[in-house]
């Protein structure tokens, strides 16, 4: 799964920013969690505990907090902005599944719906970003 | 803050040395080169992992034959072996339809392919990098720090202008040159090395205008007889024997 790639990214990554910030602790942990890349949560969520290293002080009691962003389009060539959910129903599964592996080959299989163009932009929600830290 | 930036280097942890095929113009054999000099190490016995990052005409797998060669979800993606090496491109993900991804999506991509592919251990990753100069090569150099760089050229002098102007952003952006490979060299042509002078950067060699090697693409037995890839073993050879 490559959930456990991403949850390892996390880690390392608020790590690093500890340090920066000289935290001897990490408490709480804020993600966000684009709808785009359709991470299966509850996956991500024990990937996330178990890729902590085992016994580090510095990431014992730490809390996950995990905010949902819905995946919002706009088009380039006419304007339109959209709801990835709306047009995320009629994809087949192994289209889903690119799309969930890499998020941005949603150009190649969703155009917009008002004028069909592939030249949209990717607003909001596209995958797993790290938003804070907290002691 | 993007979290896969922290885990790239990680991901190639268990590569040693990575050989970046670059060159600013399209068409003068970057992934021709890129293809075959994974081909040429991986049969000489080496553990080899070839990366196509060129998402808008990826084409390593057309050179090679490679079909089918899908990565395998596993804590990440582990590239499938295909003609002996790793294998991994953007065309496992979009079959054989267009991208139209604006140059900061392809960044994005790329980012993803390299923060997500388990690579395991390797003795070469050979990367064809993105054409031109703009966000996707920028954003590979800066998180591909390791990487060693093949700067291709041709005898033309509309090449040679690119050319240099590759080596003074290399030089800029401090990124280590291996030298450059002149490819489609005709034997009554002037050599190249006048035009790089000033950039203290050695001349590899050169691969011949080959009229059997488009003949051969798709097919690796053939490949491996054509005097393009004997030529560019030559020149793998020379650069794997002075550092090792
Ligand atoms: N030495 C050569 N002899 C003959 N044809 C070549 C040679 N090098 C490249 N080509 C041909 O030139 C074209 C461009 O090569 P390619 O490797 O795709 O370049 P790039 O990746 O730089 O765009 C292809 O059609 C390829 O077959
Ligand atoms: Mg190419
Ligand atoms: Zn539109």
């Amino acid at each position: 799964m490559h959930e456990w790639a991403l949850a390892d990214a996390v880690v390392a990554t608020a790590v690093k920013i500890a340090q920066q910030q000289g935290l001897q602790q990490i408490g709480e942990i804020n993600l966000r969690l684009g709808e785009l890349q359709q991470i299966d949560r509850e996956v991500f969520e024990f990937a996330l505990r178990h890729v902590l290293p085992p016994d580090d002080p510095m990431l014992a009691g730490v809390q996950f907090i995990i905010e949902a962003e819905p995946a919002e389009l706009r088009c380039l060539a006419c304007g339109h902005a959209w709801l990835l959910a709306e047009s995320f129903a009629a994809l087949p599964a192994d289209q889903r599944e690119a799309i969930h592996l890499l998020p941005e080959t949603v150009h190649i299989y969703v155009t917009c719906p008002a004028c069909e163009s592939p030249d949209f932009e990717i607003v909001a929600g596209r995958g797993v970003a790290l938003i804070s830290i907290g002691g | 803050m993007d979290p896969r930036l922290q885990i790239i280097d990680r991901r190639m942890a268990g590569v040693r040395r990575i050989l970046a095929v670059t060159g600013g113009k399209g068409g003068i054999g970057k992934s021709s080169l890129a293809a075959t000099a994974a081909l040429w190490l991986a049969r000489r016995g080496e553990r080899v992992g070839l990366l196509d990052l060129d998402f808008c005409g990826p084409s390593t797998h057309v050179i090679l034959g490679i079909r089918d060669a899908r990565p395998v979800e596993d804590g990440g993606l582990v590239p499938a072996i295909a003609q002996g090496l790793r294998f991994m491109s953007i065309v496992h993900f979009i079959d054989d339809r267009p991208a139209p991804l604006r140059g900061q999506e392809i960044s994005n991509a790329l980012i993803e392919l390299l923060a997500i592919t388990r690579w395991g251990d390797l003795d070469w990753l050979v990367i064809d990098m993105p054409p031109g100069f703009s966000d996707p090569l920028l954003d590979a150099a800066r998180l591909l720090g390791r990487a060693e760089y093949l700067v291709v050229t041709t005898p033309s002098v509309l090449t040679t202008e690119t050319v240099r102007k590759a080596l003074q952003l290399f030089r800029e952006l401090r990124l280590p040159v291996l030298g450059v490979v002149e490819n489609m060299h005709r034997g009554d042509e002037p050599p190249l090395a006048a035009q790089l002078a000033g950039f203290d950067v050695p001349l590899l060699g050169a691969i011949p205008f080959d009229d059997a090697y488009e003949a051969a693409l798709g097919d690796v037995e053939r490949l491996a007889h054509t005097t393009f890839m004997r030529a560019v073993g030559r020149i793998v050879d020379a650069i794997t024997a002075r550092r090792d």
